[in-house]
Protein backbone atom coordinates (compact mmCIF):
# COMPACT_ATOMS: atom_id res chain seq x y z
CA UNK A 1 0.00 0.00 0.00
CA UNK A 2 1.53 3.45 -1.02
CA UNK A 3 3.11 5.06 2.29
CA UNK A 4 2.56 8.58 4.12
CA UNK A 5 4.70 11.14 4.02
CA UNK A 6 4.98 13.40 7.14
CA UNK A 7 6.29 16.48 7.42
CA UNK A 8 7.28 18.02 10.90
CA UNK A 9 6.82 21.87 11.52
CA UNK A 10 10.91 21.59 12.74
CA UNK A 11 11.55 20.34 8.74
CA UNK A 12 9.03 22.24 7.03
CA UNK A 13 10.72 25.43 8.58
CA UNK A 14 14.27 24.00 8.01
CA UNK A 15 12.85 23.38 3.90
CA UNK A 16 11.18 26.58 3.74
CA UNK A 17 14.28 28.34 3.91
CA UNK A 18 16.08 26.55 2.09
CA UNK A 19 14.06 27.12 -0.51
CA UNK A 20 14.34 30.90 0.45
CA UNK A 21 17.71 31.07 0.30
CA UNK A 22 17.63 29.18 -3.26
CA UNK A 23 15.57 31.43 -4.88
CA UNK A 24 17.85 34.91 -3.51
CA UNK A 25 21.10 32.95 -4.55
CA UNK A 26 20.01 31.71 -7.74
CA UNK A 27 17.87 35.40 -8.34
CA UNK A 28 15.03 33.25 -9.13
CA UNK A 29 11.13 34.04 -9.26
CA UNK A 30 9.79 31.34 -8.17
CA UNK A 31 10.66 28.40 -6.21
CA UNK A 32 8.84 25.19 -5.23
CA UNK A 33 8.96 22.18 -3.79
CA UNK A 34 6.46 18.81 -4.61
CA UNK A 35 6.26 15.42 -3.64
CA UNK A 36 6.18 12.91 -6.10
CA UNK A 37 2.13 13.17 -5.66
CA UNK A 38 1.63 16.36 -6.94
CA UNK A 39 1.58 18.18 -3.51
CA UNK A 40 3.17 21.31 -2.89
CA UNK A 41 5.18 21.17 0.43
CA UNK A 42 7.13 24.61 -0.04
CA UNK A 43 7.39 27.90 -2.20
CA UNK A 44 8.81 30.97 -1.89
CA UNK A 45 7.35 33.78 -4.48
CA UNK A 46 4.58 32.85 -7.36
CA UNK A 47 1.78 34.65 -5.09
CA UNK A 48 0.02 35.23 -8.79
CA UNK A 49 0.96 31.78 -9.87
CA UNK A 50 -1.43 28.34 -9.75
CA UNK A 51 0.83 26.67 -7.60
CA UNK A 52 -1.18 23.77 -6.70
CA UNK A 53 -1.99 23.30 -10.76
CA UNK A 54 1.93 24.03 -11.30
CA UNK A 55 2.45 21.09 -8.65
CA UNK A 56 0.69 18.58 -10.18
CA UNK A 57 1.66 19.20 -13.52
CA UNK A 58 5.50 19.08 -12.52
CA UNK A 59 4.92 15.74 -10.72
CA UNK A 60 2.75 14.67 -14.37
CA UNK A 61 5.86 15.79 -16.25
CA UNK A 62 8.62 13.99 -14.14
CA UNK A 63 6.73 10.61 -14.10
CA UNK A 64 6.14 11.42 -17.70
CA UNK A 65 10.05 11.61 -18.19
CA UNK A 66 10.74 9.00 -15.58
CA UNK A 67 8.28 6.70 -17.93
CA UNK A 68 10.43 7.52 -20.93
CA UNK A 69 13.71 6.91 -18.93
CA UNK A 70 12.35 3.70 -18.05
CA UNK A 71 11.46 2.55 -21.75
CA UNK A 72 15.36 3.50 -22.59
CA UNK A 73 16.80 1.53 -20.04
CA UNK A 74 17.81 4.72 -17.85
CA UNK A 75 17.73 5.18 -14.23
CA UNK A 76 16.00 8.15 -14.31
CA UNK A 77 16.29 11.82 -15.88
CA UNK A 78 17.02 13.71 -12.61
CA UNK A 79 16.92 17.66 -14.42
CA UNK A 80 14.90 19.10 -16.91
CA UNK A 81 14.84 22.32 -18.24
CA UNK A 82 12.33 24.14 -20.59
CA UNK A 83 13.53 27.80 -21.87
CA UNK A 84 10.70 30.34 -23.07
CA UNK A 85 11.20 33.34 -24.60
CA UNK A 86 10.54 34.90 -20.94
CA UNK A 87 10.73 33.02 -18.19
CA UNK A 88 12.51 29.26 -17.95
CA UNK A 89 11.80 26.20 -15.62
CA UNK A 90 14.55 23.80 -14.37
CA UNK A 91 13.55 20.85 -12.45
CA UNK A 92 15.38 18.63 -10.49
CA UNK A 93 15.02 15.42 -8.61
CA UNK A 94 16.09 15.58 -5.01
CA UNK A 95 16.79 12.34 -3.34
CA UNK A 96 14.99 10.17 -5.20
CA UNK A 97 11.91 11.61 -3.63
CA UNK A 98 10.52 15.00 -4.30
CA UNK A 99 11.22 17.43 -7.18
CA UNK A 100 12.41 21.01 -6.92
CA UNK A 101 11.36 23.41 -9.29
CA UNK A 102 13.26 26.96 -10.07
CA UNK A 103 11.35 29.54 -12.16
CA UNK A 104 13.80 32.61 -13.75
CA UNK A 105 14.34 35.04 -16.19
CA UNK A 106 17.12 36.63 -17.95
CA UNK A 107 18.15 37.93 -14.68
CA UNK A 108 19.68 34.80 -13.68
CA UNK A 109 20.93 32.39 -15.96
CA UNK A 110 21.26 28.24 -16.44
CA UNK A 111 24.46 28.01 -15.25
CA UNK A 112 24.07 29.65 -11.80
CA UNK A 113 20.74 28.00 -11.14
CA UNK A 114 22.05 24.71 -11.51
CA UNK A 115 24.93 25.51 -9.16
CA UNK A 116 22.52 26.83 -7.00
CA UNK A 117 20.00 23.73 -7.19
CA UNK A 118 22.86 21.17 -6.65
CA UNK A 119 23.70 22.57 -3.20
CA UNK A 120 20.15 23.26 -2.09
CA UNK A 121 19.51 19.52 -3.34
CA UNK A 122 22.01 18.29 -1.21
CA UNK A 123 20.66 19.93 1.98
CA UNK A 124 16.97 19.61 0.99
CA UNK A 125 18.04 15.29 0.95
CA UNK A 126 20.07 15.60 4.31
CA UNK A 127 16.30 16.83 5.72
CA UNK A 128 14.77 14.57 4.06
CA UNK A 129 16.94 11.86 5.13
CA UNK A 130 15.81 12.58 8.94
CA UNK A 131 12.59 13.37 8.44
CA UNK A 132 12.47 9.51 7.44
CA UNK A 133 14.05 8.48 10.44
CA UNK A 134 12.13 10.93 12.52
CA UNK A 135 8.81 9.63 11.32
CA UNK A 136 9.75 6.24 11.91
CA UNK A 137 11.15 6.49 15.26
CA UNK A 138 8.65 5.38 18.48
CA UNK A 139 7.23 8.52 19.69
CA UNK A 140 6.87 10.28 16.70
CA UNK A 141 3.70 13.07 16.31
CA UNK A 142 0.61 10.59 16.25
CA UNK A 143 -0.77 10.84 12.63
CA UNK A 144 -3.74 12.89 12.92
CA UNK A 145 -6.12 10.13 10.79
CA UNK A 146 -5.61 8.34 13.51
CA UNK A 147 -8.06 10.31 15.46
CA UNK A 148 -10.64 10.57 12.66
CA UNK A 149 -13.96 9.47 13.29
CA UNK A 150 -16.72 8.94 11.41
CA UNK A 151 -18.80 12.29 12.59
CA UNK A 152 -15.81 14.02 11.23
CA UNK A 153 -16.33 12.55 7.84
CA UNK A 154 -19.72 13.58 7.93
CA UNK A 155 -18.90 16.77 8.85
CA UNK A 156 -16.97 17.27 6.15
CA UNK A 157 -19.67 16.99 3.87
CA UNK A 158 -22.71 18.98 5.87
CA UNK A 159 -20.48 21.91 6.76
CA UNK B 1 0.64 8.01 -0.87
CA UNK B 2 -1.08 10.67 1.47
CA UNK B 3 0.83 13.56 3.20
CA UNK B 4 0.40 14.87 6.69
CA UNK B 5 2.09 18.39 6.79
CA UNK B 6 2.45 19.47 10.13
CA UNK B 7 4.07 22.38 9.22
CA UNK B 8 1.62 23.55 7.22
CA UNK B 9 -1.28 21.58 9.06
CA UNK B 10 -2.94 20.17 6.01
CA UNK B 11 -3.92 16.24 4.98
CA UNK B 12 -3.42 15.73 1.21
CA UNK B 13 -5.17 12.42 -0.66
CA UNK B 14 -5.20 11.29 -4.13
CA UNK B 15 -8.35 9.95 -5.66
CA UNK B 16 -7.61 8.55 -9.33
CA UNK B 17 -10.88 8.40 -11.35
CA UNK B 18 -10.52 4.88 -13.57
CA UNK B 19 -12.72 3.17 -16.28
CA UNK B 20 -13.36 2.95 -20.12
CA UNK B 21 -12.79 5.58 -23.00
CA UNK B 22 -16.11 7.92 -23.11
CA UNK B 23 -17.78 6.60 -19.53
CA UNK B 24 -17.81 10.03 -18.12
CA UNK B 25 -14.68 10.43 -15.58
CA UNK B 26 -14.11 13.92 -16.69
CA UNK B 27 -18.01 14.99 -16.34
CA UNK B 28 -17.64 13.82 -13.18
CA UNK B 29 -14.59 16.17 -12.66
CA UNK B 30 -16.32 18.81 -14.62
CA UNK B 31 -19.84 18.66 -12.34
CA UNK B 32 -17.61 18.61 -9.34
CA UNK B 33 -15.71 21.20 -10.49
CA UNK B 34 -18.85 23.61 -11.38
CA UNK B 35 -20.64 23.07 -7.58
CA UNK B 36 -17.82 22.98 -5.83
CA UNK B 37 -17.47 26.34 -3.84
CA UNK B 38 -15.30 28.61 -5.68
CA UNK B 39 -12.99 29.75 -2.88
CA UNK B 40 -12.55 25.67 -1.47
CA UNK B 41 -11.31 24.37 -5.36
CA UNK B 42 -8.57 25.07 -7.30
CA UNK B 43 -8.59 25.31 -11.08
CA UNK B 44 -9.43 21.91 -13.17
CA UNK B 45 -6.26 21.01 -15.27
CA UNK B 46 -7.01 18.95 -18.56
CA UNK B 47 -4.13 17.31 -20.47
CA UNK B 48 -6.35 16.32 -23.59
CA UNK B 49 -6.26 16.20 -27.39
CA UNK B 50 -7.37 18.74 -29.57
CA UNK B 51 -10.72 16.58 -29.60
CA UNK B 52 -11.24 16.94 -25.53
CA UNK B 53 -10.43 13.09 -25.03
CA UNK B 54 -8.00 13.02 -21.90
CA UNK B 55 -4.27 12.27 -23.26
CA UNK B 56 -2.97 12.01 -19.85
CA UNK B 57 -5.14 13.33 -17.23
CA UNK B 58 -7.45 15.90 -15.69
CA UNK B 59 -6.71 16.87 -12.30
CA UNK B 60 -8.81 18.66 -9.81
CA UNK B 61 -8.12 19.84 -6.09
CA UNK B 62 -10.88 20.20 -3.49
CA UNK B 63 -10.64 21.55 -0.23
CA UNK B 64 -13.45 19.42 2.28
CA UNK B 65 -12.81 21.59 5.28
CA UNK B 66 -11.22 20.91 8.55
CA UNK B 67 -10.72 17.95 10.87
CA UNK B 68 -8.86 18.30 13.92
CA UNK B 69 -7.30 20.94 12.82
CA UNK B 70 -5.90 19.79 9.58
CA UNK B 71 -7.09 21.16 6.60
CA UNK B 72 -7.88 18.40 4.51
CA UNK B 73 -7.29 18.94 0.57
CA UNK B 74 -7.82 16.22 -2.10
CA UNK B 75 -6.64 15.42 -5.61
CA UNK B 76 -9.29 14.10 -7.80
CA UNK B 77 -7.18 12.49 -11.12
CA UNK B 78 -8.96 11.12 -14.03
CA UNK B 79 -7.08 8.50 -16.54
CA UNK B 80 -6.76 8.60 -20.02
CA UNK B 81 -9.55 5.85 -20.57
CA UNK B 82 -8.45 4.63 -24.19
CA UNK B 83 -6.71 1.41 -24.27
CA UNK B 84 -3.27 2.96 -26.18
CA UNK B 85 -2.87 5.54 -23.29
CA UNK B 86 -1.65 2.51 -20.89
CA UNK B 87 1.82 3.56 -20.24
CA UNK B 88 0.06 6.90 -18.62
CA UNK B 89 -2.68 5.58 -17.09
CA UNK B 90 -0.24 3.64 -15.09
CA UNK B 91 1.57 6.61 -14.06
CA UNK B 92 -1.40 8.41 -13.04
CA UNK B 93 -2.38 5.80 -10.90
CA UNK B 94 0.95 5.61 -9.19
CA UNK B 95 0.51 6.57 -5.21
CA UNK B 96 -3.41 6.71 -5.21
CA UNK B 97 -5.07 6.65 -1.84
CA UNK B 98 -8.18 5.75 -3.49
CA UNK B 99 -10.11 4.54 -6.35
CA UNK B 100 -13.77 5.64 -7.99
CA UNK B 101 -14.28 3.23 -10.91
CA UNK B 102 -16.48 4.24 -13.52
CA UNK B 103 -18.68 1.85 -15.34
CA UNK B 104 -20.37 2.71 -18.49
CA UNK B 105 -23.64 1.42 -18.24
CA UNK B 106 -24.29 0.67 -21.07
CA UNK B 107 -24.89 -2.80 -22.62
CA UNK B 108 -22.59 -2.49 -25.91
CA UNK B 109 -19.85 -1.04 -23.14
CA UNK B 110 -19.65 -4.03 -20.75
CA UNK B 111 -16.85 -5.86 -22.22
CA UNK B 112 -14.67 -2.63 -22.30
CA UNK B 113 -15.70 -1.99 -18.53
CA UNK B 114 -14.28 -5.36 -17.94
CA UNK B 115 -11.14 -4.87 -19.95
CA UNK B 116 -10.76 -1.99 -17.94
CA UNK B 117 -11.62 -3.38 -14.59
CA UNK B 118 -8.91 -5.90 -15.50
CA UNK B 119 -6.34 -3.55 -16.61
CA UNK B 120 -6.32 -1.61 -13.06
CA UNK B 121 -6.20 -4.64 -11.34
CA UNK B 122 -3.22 -5.49 -13.42
CA UNK B 123 -1.81 -2.30 -12.81
CA UNK B 124 -2.28 -2.31 -9.08
CA UNK B 125 -0.70 -5.77 -9.20
CA UNK B 126 2.50 -4.33 -10.88
CA UNK B 127 3.01 -1.48 -8.09
CA UNK B 128 2.21 -4.01 -5.72
CA UNK B 129 -0.89 -3.19 -4.64
CA UNK B 130 -3.89 -5.24 -4.71
CA UNK B 131 -7.59 -4.02 -5.86
CA UNK B 132 -9.47 -5.62 -3.19
CA UNK B 133 -7.19 -4.24 -0.43
CA UNK B 134 -7.65 -0.26 -1.47
CA UNK B 135 -10.14 1.60 -1.18
CA UNK B 136 -12.47 1.25 -3.95
CA UNK B 137 -15.92 2.36 -5.12
CA UNK B 138 -17.68 1.52 -8.01
CA UNK B 139 -20.19 4.15 -10.19
CA UNK B 140 -22.46 2.88 -12.98
CA UNK B 141 -22.85 6.01 -15.07
CA UNK B 142 -25.07 6.79 -18.15
CA UNK B 143 -28.09 5.44 -16.36
CA UNK B 144 -30.53 7.79 -18.67
CA UNK B 145 -29.87 5.76 -22.05
CA UNK B 146 -32.01 3.25 -23.14
CA UNK B 147 -29.73 0.66 -23.51
CA UNK B 148 -28.75 0.71 -20.00
CA UNK B 149 -28.03 -2.17 -18.45
CA UNK B 150 -29.84 -3.26 -14.92
CA UNK B 151 -27.91 -2.35 -11.63
CA UNK B 152 -28.36 -6.14 -10.84
CA UNK B 153 -26.68 -7.57 -13.93
CA UNK B 154 -23.55 -4.31 -13.80
CA UNK B 155 -23.14 -5.38 -9.93
CA UNK B 156 -22.68 -9.23 -10.44
CA UNK B 157 -20.07 -8.81 -13.75
CA UNK B 158 -18.29 -5.65 -11.87
CA UNK B 159 -19.12 -5.94 -8.37
CA UNK B 160 -17.98 -9.19 -6.76
CA UNK B 161 -16.57 -8.14 -3.73
CA UNK B 162 -19.36 -5.84 -3.10
CA UNK B 163 -17.84 -2.57 -2.50
CA UNK B 164 -20.10 0.83 -2.66
CA UNK B 165 -22.22 1.03 -5.71
CA UNK B 166 -23.46 4.02 -7.45
CA UNK B 167 -25.80 4.82 -10.03
CA UNK B 168 -25.37 7.91 -11.95
CA UNK B 169 -25.92 10.62 -14.71
CA UNK B 170 -23.25 12.17 -14.93
CA UNK B 171 -23.60 15.43 -16.97
CA UNK B 172 -26.73 16.14 -14.74
CA UNK B 173 -24.85 15.80 -11.06
CA UNK B 174 -26.84 12.62 -10.33
CA UNK B 175 -24.78 10.24 -7.94
CA UNK B 176 -21.54 11.89 -8.55
CA UNK B 177 -21.21 13.40 -5.29
CA UNK B 178 -22.16 10.14 -3.55
CA UNK B 179 -19.76 8.67 -5.32
CA UNK B 180 -17.29 11.18 -3.74
CA UNK B 181 -18.56 10.76 -0.21
CA UNK B 182 -18.60 7.42 -0.37
CA UNK B 183 -14.84 7.48 -1.72
CA UNK B 184 -13.69 9.72 0.83
CA UNK B 185 -14.92 7.97 3.42
CA UNK B 186 -13.26 4.74 2.58
CA UNK B 187 -9.61 6.53 2.20
CA UNK B 188 -9.98 8.29 5.86
CA UNK B 189 -10.79 5.12 7.05
CA UNK B 190 -7.77 3.37 5.33
CA UNK B 191 -5.60 6.23 6.48
CA UNK B 192 -6.51 5.53 9.94
CA UNK B 193 -5.33 2.05 9.63
CA UNK B 194 -1.97 2.86 8.42
CA UNK B 195 0.96 4.44 10.74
Amino acid sequence: MAQQMVMYDQEFQQISAVCDRLAREASAKVVFLVDKNGQLIATHGGENLDTTSLASLTAGNIAATGGIAKLIDEKEFSQIFHEGQRDNVHINIVGGRVILVVIFDNRSSLGLVRLRVKKASEELSKIFDLLLKKADQPGAAESPFAEISDEDIDKLFTD
Amino acid sequence: MSTVNFGSRELYLKVVYYGPGLCGKTTNLHYLYSKWPKNERGNMVSLATETERTLFFDFLPLSLGEIRGFKTKFGLYTVPGQVFYDATRKLVLRNADGVIFVADSQAERMDANLESLDNLSDHLAESKLALDKMPFVLQYNKRDLPSALPVSELSAALNPRKVPEFEAVAPTGAGVLETLKAAVRLVFNDQKNKK
